[in-house]
């Protein structure tokens, strides 16, 4: 089985988009929204949630004002000022530790459970969807994003399909480490600016870090030519396979608002054939 | 004065709003890139770093001789960076370790000190009357909200200060936006551009900040962004419409209000209405 994670390092450069039109080209796939964050994929899936279920995941301390003797240890002990002078736990500045809990001489503060968010299994008119929703303000992006990968390759197992196509989220920090480790490959999609360059080259390091292969493409390319040059010589220099690039197309907006890919929209958009030609060209050029 | 510049959408242009704010207002102005993963602000601004510092987080190290294998720190960690194997070994996994010092602490045979880990560098720099301080985090270190506060931590009170925000709504952001004056969220009207904005505003209001909208590129998609603004009561502080101009001045790491004269004037306006709601 195989998995292949899109990730950009910089936002907005169209991973969802071109991952949405990916969905409609391949065949035998599990679909999974591994950017738990800001989960989009699905305004273009429209799924049919088949199996809903909580995501639980770290705790919070609660102090129990029955038996709090208003010592202060749990405030000194903290690390995060989490505990406010009137004892009260800020649940956004509590980090979970269990420090408080663990030493607080009266046995006086909780520990509960978190539910931060929930996961779901779907169908769309593109196969089966694994997706999430991590509560505002939550933490624990990470074990959330390693969930609904894991989700999603027990459901590839059942069903005998032999490839996961994943939408990862930006940036290269906790749950883009999360998306990518153990991944048969990547595929950055980056765009031809300053901004982009720059973060697909820290996200190429963490892919390498990871020893995870990773496939390139540049989105919008004409928007400066200049740059699009120098971010394939990059990738030809570091030995990564270029697989193409996709012009600057307002058929991909237009088609977002419809709920569309872009194929569904128009199908004989520039920007589509320069994805159909990508998909071929990653089939092509994937190890067996 | 302290405001943060978010998104909950990645790509809607935090970078461009802050980057040119800054230069508008030119001086007594700091701007602080927070996106600490993918930091930008240095590539429109392109200040001279003058200093260059390591930042590093406590985490426990096992002398071997001391510990008596009692598993107590196994116990107090929650995130799995101390671990008795089988009751005969002690194993820690630094790049798990939140730094609480739970384990030092609970430690009865004083067998843990503290070494540490590094989670970047911050940079501290110029350029004209721009106070510039960015945060970059170390490739593969997974834990940004630490760094970020320490890039937070060079705020003066004497400035105006702009936080320059990493997207989503989770930990980093909450990081990045917490006790702030103000919040200027940046979106576009797609559906992408609503569902991630829903998230943030959400966010803003966990926090109980004052927020107000920039919408970019303000005529490529619907109008459910700004019905949803109404909705909410929000303000509506900028919209930009899409120019194709603009995105190439952007994409060589030029500035707007250098490159495009009348946006000068544009962003001094949205720093007068954004210090009216503020105060």
């Amino acid at each position: 089985m195989k998995e292949l994670i899109v990730i950009s390092g910089k936002g907005g450069t169209g991973k969802t988009s071109l991952m949405a039109a990916f969905a409609y080209l391949a065949k035998n796939k599990v679909l999974c929204d591994a950017d738990v964050d800001a989960a989009d994929l699905y305004l273009i899936t429209d799924p049919d949630i088949i199996e809903k279920h909580d995501f639980q995941s770290g705790h919070s301390a609660v102090i129990n004002k029955d038996k709090c003797t208003e010592c202060g240890l749990c405030i000194d002990l903290c690390k995060w000022e989490a505990i406010s002078e009137t004892f009260e736990v800020n649940s956004i500045e509590c980090e979970g530790c269990g420090v408080c809990v663990y030493f607080c001489p009266e046995k006086a503060i909780d520990f509960p459970l978190n539910t931060c968010g929930e996961w779901y299994v779907s169908d769309t008119r593109f196969g089966p969807l694994v997706h999430a929703r991590l509560g505002i303000a939550e933490e624990n992006s990470g074990r959330l994003v390693a969930l609904v990968r894991q989700e999603a390759k027990k459901l590839a197992e059942e069903k005998g399909l032999d490839l996961i196509l994943t939408d990862g989220p930006p940036g290269i920090g906790c749950p883009v480490i999360a998306s990518i480790g153990g991944a048969s490959a990547v595929l950055v999609v980056t765009e031809p600016s300053v901004s982009g360059k720059h973060d697909m080259q820290r996200v190429v390091q963490l892919a390498n870090h990871f020893k995870v292969p990773t496939f390139l493409c540049v989105n919008k390319f004409d928007i400066n030519q200049n740059l699009t040059d120098e971010i394939e010589k990059f990738a030809k220099d570091k030995g990564l396979t270029c697989l193409g690039h996709i012009p600057f197309d307002q058929n991909f907006t237009k088609a977002m608002v419809q709920g569309q890919t872009i194929f569904e929209y128009n199908s004989d958009s520039l920007a589509g054939q320069a994805i159909r030609k990508i998909w071929k060209s990653l089939l092509e050029t994937w190890p067996k | 004065m302290i405001i943060s510049i978010a998104s909950g959408k990645g790509g809607t242009g935090k970078t461009t709003v802050s980057t040119n704010l800054a230069m508008a207002i030119g001086s007594d102005v700091q701007l602080l890139d927070c996106d600490v993963e993918e930091p930008n602000s240095h590539l429109f601004i392109k200040p001279v770093f003058e200093t260059t510092i390591k930042v590093t987080t406590p985490v426990p190290e096992i002398d071997k001789k001391k510990c008596n294998l009692c598993g107590k720190c196994d116990e107090i960690c929650q995130f799995k960076a101390i671990i008795l194997i089988a009751g005969t070994t002690v194993m820690t996994f630094p790049e798990m370790c939140h730094s609480c010092g739970g384990c030092e602490k609970v430690c009865p045979e004083g067998a843990i000190k503290e070494t540490t880990r590094e989670l970047g560098v911050i940079q501290k720099g110029s350029r004209d009357g721009i106070e510039f301080v960015h945060g970059k985090l170390r490739i593969g270190e997974a834990m940004s909200p630490p760094l970020i506060e320490k890039v937070r931590s060079f705020a003066k009170s004497d400035k105006f200060t702009i936080i320059d925000a990493p997207p989503g709504t989770s930990c980093p952001v909450i990081a990045a936006m917490k006790g702030v004056d103000f919040v200027l969220l940046v979106t576009e009207p797609t559906p992408f551009g609503l569902h991630d904005l829903e998230l943030a505003v959400g966010a803003v209001k966990i926090l109980n900040i004052p927020c107000g909208l920039v919408i970019n590129r303000s005529d490529i998609g619907d109008d459910k962004v700004k019905d949803f603004a109404k909705k909410e009561g929000l303000p509506v502080l900028l919209e930009i419409p899409f120019d194709r101009k603009i995105v190439e001045v952007c994409s060589r790491g030029d500035m707007i209000v250098e490159n495009i004269p009348e946006f000068k004037e544009i962003f001094l306006t949205l720093y007068d209405n954004i210090k009216k709601i503020a105060n």
